[in-house]
């Protein structure tokens, strides 16, 4: 159903270079390198401390690399400072999320409306939260809604800023079947309207259901890039999720 | 009435009450010091409500603006108004020196910002600056001294101050400082450039601190540096904006009338249980409703702004 590979033409959307992010002696990022093509939907696997929210991180400005580059419409964007990035079109969502609690819901969506990127058309922002079934709690407290209210409400303020790179880290972590199957709709819809989604996750059917391939991390660095059911037979990422025969 | 209006209306009340009590009550100077306590506790509710960056030297910008416009009123020979645009300009001036404090966060920003507080007073009342500032001996403006014409002018502070909170209760501006407020990180991921504003809010209140310290200086014109370079203010003007609740535009108004109030009753009269009573319902509030008098109404069905 899905291509294996994105189309070859035209530039990526975003490149990673060699990306290295040091914390005192351990290499969280060593030497990542990857593609995203405009529209994809890649998503970013490997076992916990392999790099993945580090990757975001850095993508999302809110780490500096220590080496390697990241380049964003064929320009390097390493370093800026994330709220340029979120006006040239970057965002993200976060594992835990991150709501402005003594705003409201429809409050915390205004804030990027207002800051987000300049070229984007005013943001519906009922329409936006009435999307993520947010609707009913506009007037709330950020705080008094559940996890994972939270999450798609992160979302949706990281929507309202007219994103064309969308990280999501672990978005499925402790949503129910029901809400997971509408999630994993929703961003393939996203990916359709042209957005590109770059997906941290943990949840293999989660991933399986939205990815049209996946890059597998581990100790900072990519061992696998390809579909999931290659990644599953692949034998160093079966070496690196289960370990060796022998006991390694 | 759309809501900025019925904002302003509501503001209005206490500037027209300070400004209509002189006439029913004869002692001018402690009104002046309750309009005093009432901008400085907006000031405070400028940067700790919509910012969260508690100011523990919020003094060092009154007494910098008390200086400027006094310096400006010895040395330069300016007259009253355009010497209170001197004492803005000090607060900024000491404001933007003090940014980088912003590197620290919580507690340690608020001692830091105490001890640039402190050294400013260290500065100013030094003996050897007797000539520019007259060290620790004191200023004394005789020539400018006007009572009536000053509590006009700290009227006109006063509803300046309201209209700021206004605008920041009603603006994008302000919700992108509230935001700041409750996550940094995710206020960047929203687009806002935190740093700039953040600062733009440092410099508010500063100015507004500076201008109140300027009208202070021009009111009582005797006045020595620890007299202004007081700890006092920014204790007394954080709690009084606590007591109303932060973030309101009546608030910290509220929390002057009642809590400078009692300080004002029985401070005076029994000084005795003064403390005694100012702990406990300190304490009450803290317990019962850290979100001030404002939150109590709320919850009461009463909208107060």
């Amino acid at each position: 159903m899905y291509p294996e590979q994105p189309p070859g033409n035209g530039e990526p959307l975003l490149r990673i270079e060699a990306l290295v992010k040091r914390f005192g002696g351990f290499r969280a990022l060593d030497g990542l390198t990857f593609d995203l093509m405009p529209g994809e939907i890649v998503g970013l696997v490997g076992p916990n401390g392999s790099g993945k929210t580090t990757c975001i991180n850095v993508i999302s400005g809110l780490y500096s690399p220590d080496g390697g580059d990241v380049i964003y419409h064929g320009r390097p964007i390493s370093g800026m400072p994330s709220h340029r990035l979120v006006q040239i079109g970057i965002n993200r969502t976060f594992q835990v999320p991150k709501p402005f609690p003594t705003l409201t819901a429809s409050e915390n969506v205004r804030v990027a409306a207002a800051h987000g990127r300049c070229d984007c058309t005013a943001v519906d922002v009922d329409a936006l939260l009435a999307s993520f079934e947010l609707d009913c709690y506009a007037g709330r407290p950020a705080a008094e809604l559940n996890a994972g209210q939270q999450k798609m409400l992160d979302l949706a303020r990281a929507l309202a800023t007219g994103p064309s790179l969308l990280c999501i880290d672990e978005l499925a972590a402790g949503l129910n079947p029901a809400e997971l199957v509408r999630v994993a709709e929703r961003l393939r819809e996203l990916a359709r309207s042209g957005i590109t989604l770059l997906v941290v996750e943990h949840l293999m059917g989660f991933i399986d259901q939205v990815t049209d391939r996946v890059i597998v991390l581990n100790a900072g660095r990519g061992i696998f890039e390809g579909p999931l059911r290659g990644a599953v037979t692949d034998p160093k990422v079966i070496e690196v999720f289960l370990g060796t025969e022998n006991g390694d | 009435m759309p809501r900025t209006m019925r904002h302003i209306l509501v503001a209005l009340v206490p500037v027209a009450a300070m400004a209509l009590l002189p006439l029913v009550y004869s002692n001018q100077l402690l009104l002046f010091n309750f309009v005093v306590f009432m901008i400085l506790a907006q000031g405070i509710n400028v940067i700790y409500g919509f910012t969260g960056y508690l100011p523990f030297g919020y003094f060092g910008f009154f007494g910098a603006g008390a200086y400027g416009f006094a310096i400006s009123i010895m040395h330069l020979r300016m007259t009253p108004l355009p010497a209170l645009g001197m004492a803005a300009i000090a607060a900024v001036v000491l404001a933007l020196v003090l940014v980088p404090l912003f590197r620290l966060s919580g507690a340690y920003f608020a001692i830091a910002n105490l001890a640039a507080g402190l050294a400013v007073y260290q500065v100013v009342s030094n003996p050897s600056l007797d000539n520019i500032t007259k060290g620790p001996y004191g200023i004394s403006l005789p020539a400018v001294f006007d009572p009536n014409f000053s509590y006009g002018i700290a009227l006109v502070l006063l509803a300046a101050t309201m209209m700021t909170v206004i605008y920041l209760r009603n603006s994008k501006f302000g919700l992108s400082l509230q935001a700041i407020r409750d996550d940094a990180v995710s206020a960047a991921m929203a687009g806002v450039n935190v740093v700039r504003l953040r600062v733009m809010a440092w410099l508010l209140s500063a100015v507004i601190a500076g201008l109140v310290g300027g009208v202070f200086a021009w009111y009582i014109s005797v006045f020595y540096p620890q007299t202004v370079f007081s700890l006092d203010f920014s204790i007394f003007a954080i709690v009084f904006a606590l007591f109303g609740g932060m973030t309101t535009i009546l608030g910290p108004i509220i929390g002057v009338v009642i809590l400078y109030g009692i300080y004002n009753l029985i401070g005076i009269s029994t000084p005795q249980y003064f403390e005694l009573v100012y702990g406990l319902l300190i304490m009450g509030l803290v317990l019962f409703q850290p979100n001030g008098v404002v939150a109590l109404f709320k919850r009461w069905g009463i909208d107060v702004p």
